[in-house]
């Protein structure tokens, strides 16, 4: 080997070290530099406008441009937090159940259908784009509702139901790798207790497989709460509190989704607008911590 | 014996849950397809759409997707695979892995409308390149890296570490041995991730209204230099996608057949990104036995 090929190679290497690591850094620098664009925007509503953040997240008037000789822009964003909260609580409430039984058919009871059908279907439901979701939600879901259950069709309970579709995947593939992560012999042992395989799911694998569970649940949410488009189609957009599922309203990505474009930069309307994005960064942010924490607590890993 | 009753109802119970949800992706499947068939020929796929008029196609937006799509993954698969290559390769435990493990997590849950708005305040405002390509396929980087960094690195831990310790033994630098080794038996992992992925960012619009925007200028094909404004491949041009284009046709449609044209769209939207998924499978089946020398 000639001294100039190893010298040669020795700086390559280490080229290619620095390369990698420059590329790794990347994420910490577009992640630092997200917080702080969508930040300065965001605060600007309390820093330049001088609004109140309380009014902001507990006002409910939300006429952000109203002249002044009427009182001035409003701001108050709670009707769009709740909606949000609902429209994402409620769709894990019903997701959850059906994914973690999906999760366990395709771990605990039949391997191969889950592994040759469950399984390709999930990823299926993941690549199925949001607007196709909102698409179908428009087409079938708020005539369906408008015309056997009641009120415009534009409602919570299509966001709800449109959202819990879009989440089934995440919580499913999630809850299958925690519950495919467990030693097999904690089962074997229950078996050897005399329990069936149903005792097993239910007092060995499920409460050992709880951390990770308690995860895919939070993606869930996260992913819940951060979807405009689907949501925004089929919501009905009126900044209103939602105190019936059949009454439209607005979340907090819908607001931005609508809204967006009819602002000037500067104007209060736009930064409380940023406002509400900074607000969803800290709660997407906020979702992470609570993973971490909870995957901390895990008891196999 | 109640609770073999039990047990056996479990399982009952268990298969209906999985046999309602095969079902009902395989009708939201055909109901797709069933309400986009009339439009599903070749004069909707190859025609540019009219404005308060019937009968538009889909050409230059799924032209933009594809463009779009290809421009994206030039940026964000060499980024990803280097940062993967990095935590699979390099990183030792410390602060800067931790961050960097932290800032993956973060962006890869980060809602899409809150990375299009970034991509608004930076790549369209900040540095004027407008509603244009480049300005979405940056924002759909900043969607695409964290998944792609996973992806790589998932794939590049898999590979069996008594190839990577053969490679030492002969004298092999680190880098020779990730270039010659390490890549090369990772590939099938990695193209299939990138086809997955790929799906995503055709199917991506949040992102996408307030970067690549909302409209597309007539595509001249006779101008192909990139670097000419009135060139369809022209950087900084504004770029409807297919997935924008539903979401456009749903709440705006000023076409007289915009519900058609939103049911075909949604058909053509899910053909494409069902071809992504099979085709992953299958290339991924095939890069694995053709490397592994299996049957």
């Amino acid at each position: 080997m000639s001294e100039k090929y190893d010298k040669r190679r020795k700086v390559f290497d280490k080229i290619g070290k620095t390369y990698a690591f420059i590329c790794a850094f990347l994420l910490i620098v577009i992640t630092v530099s997200i917080f702080y664009f969508v930040a300065t925007k965001g605060l600007s509503t309390f820093i330049v406008d001088k609004r109140s953040i309380s009014e902001f997240l507990f006002g409910t008037t939300w006429k952000p441009d109203r002249p002044n000789s009427q009182g001035g822009p409003a701001i108050g964003s709670l009707q769009f937090i709740l909606g949000s909260v609902f429209v994402s609580v409620f769709a894990i409430l019903i997701s959850t159940p059906l994914s973690i039984s999906a999760a366990i058919f395709m771990v605990e009871i039949a391997k191969k259908l889950g592994r040759n059908l469950l399984q390709p279907a999930m990823e299926i439901f993941v690549g199925i784009p949001s607007v196709v979701y909102g698409w179908i939600g428009l087409t079938v879901l708020v005539p369906f509702i408008s015309k056997h259950i009641g009120g415009l069709g534009f409602s919570l309970l299509a966001g709800i139901l449109v959202l819990t579709i879009m989440v089934l995947p995440t919580i499913t593939s999630v809850s299958t790798d925690a519950i495919k992560s467990l030693p097999w012999e904690i089962r074997e042992a229950s078996y050897a207790l005399g329990a069936t395989r149903w005792q097993t799911i239910r007092r060995v694998v499920l409460p050992a497989a709880k951390s990770g569970i308690l995860t895919a649940v939070v993606l869930g949410l996260a992913r819940a709460f951060g979807e405009a488009l689907a949501v925004q189609m089929v919501i009905g957009n009126s900044p209103a509190i939602p105190l019936s599922f059949l009454q439209p309203m607005s979340t907090i990505t819908s607001v931005i989704t609508m809204d967006m474009a009819n602002t000037v930069t500067g104007s209060t309307w736009n930064n409380a607008l940023w406002s509400l994005a900074l607000l969803l960064l800290l709660i997407s942010f906020g979702f992470i911590l609570i993973i971490r924490l909870v995957g901390r607590r895990s008891m196999y890993k | 014996m109640k609770s073999k009753f039990y047990d056996r109802l479990a399982t009952i119970y268990f298969y209906v849950v999985a046999g309602v949800i095969v079902l009902f992706l395989l009708s939201l499947i055909m109901y797709i397809l069933y309400q986009g068939r009339s439009e599903l020929n070749l004069h909707f796929i190859l025609t540019p759409p009219k404005f308060m008029e019937k009968g538009g196609g889909i050409a230059p937006q799924i032209f933009n997707s594809l463009l779009l799509l290809v421009l994206t993954l030039i940026i964000s698969v060499p980024i990803g695979v280097g940062a993967g290559l990095y935590m699979a390769e390099y990183a030792r435990p410390s602060k800067i892995t931790e961050l960097i493990r932290l800032s993956t997590e973060t962006l890869s849950s980060l809602p899409s409308i809150v990375v299009g708005l970034f991509g608004l305040l930076i790549f369209v405002n900040m540095l004027h390149w407008g509603y244009s390509l480049m300005s979405g396929a940056l924002a759909l980087t900043v969607l695409n890296l964290p998944v792609m960094a996973r992806v790589s690195e998932d794939a590049i831990k898999s590979v069996s570490s008594s190839l990577k310790e053969a490679s030492f033994a002969l004298g092999a630098t680190k880098w020779q041995t990730i270039v010659k080794v390490l890549i090369p038996s990772a590939l099938p992992g990695l193209i299939t991730g990138i086809i997955l992925t790929s799906g995503r960012i055709f199917g991506e619009a949040a992102a996408l209204l307030y970067t690549a925007g909302m409209s597309t200028p007539m595509l001249n094909f006779k101008v192909l230099n990139p670097l000419m404004p009135g060139s369809p491949f022209y950087p900084f041009r504004a770029a409807e996608t297919l997935a924008v284009y539903i979401w456009k046709v749903n709440s705006e449609g000023l076409a007289p057949d915009a519900r058609q044209i939103a049911d075909g769209s949604a058909a053509v939207l899910l053909i494409i990104v069902l071809l992504f998924n099979i085709l992953a499978r299958w290339l991924g089946n095939i890069l694995y036995k053709k490397m592994t020398g299996g049957k």
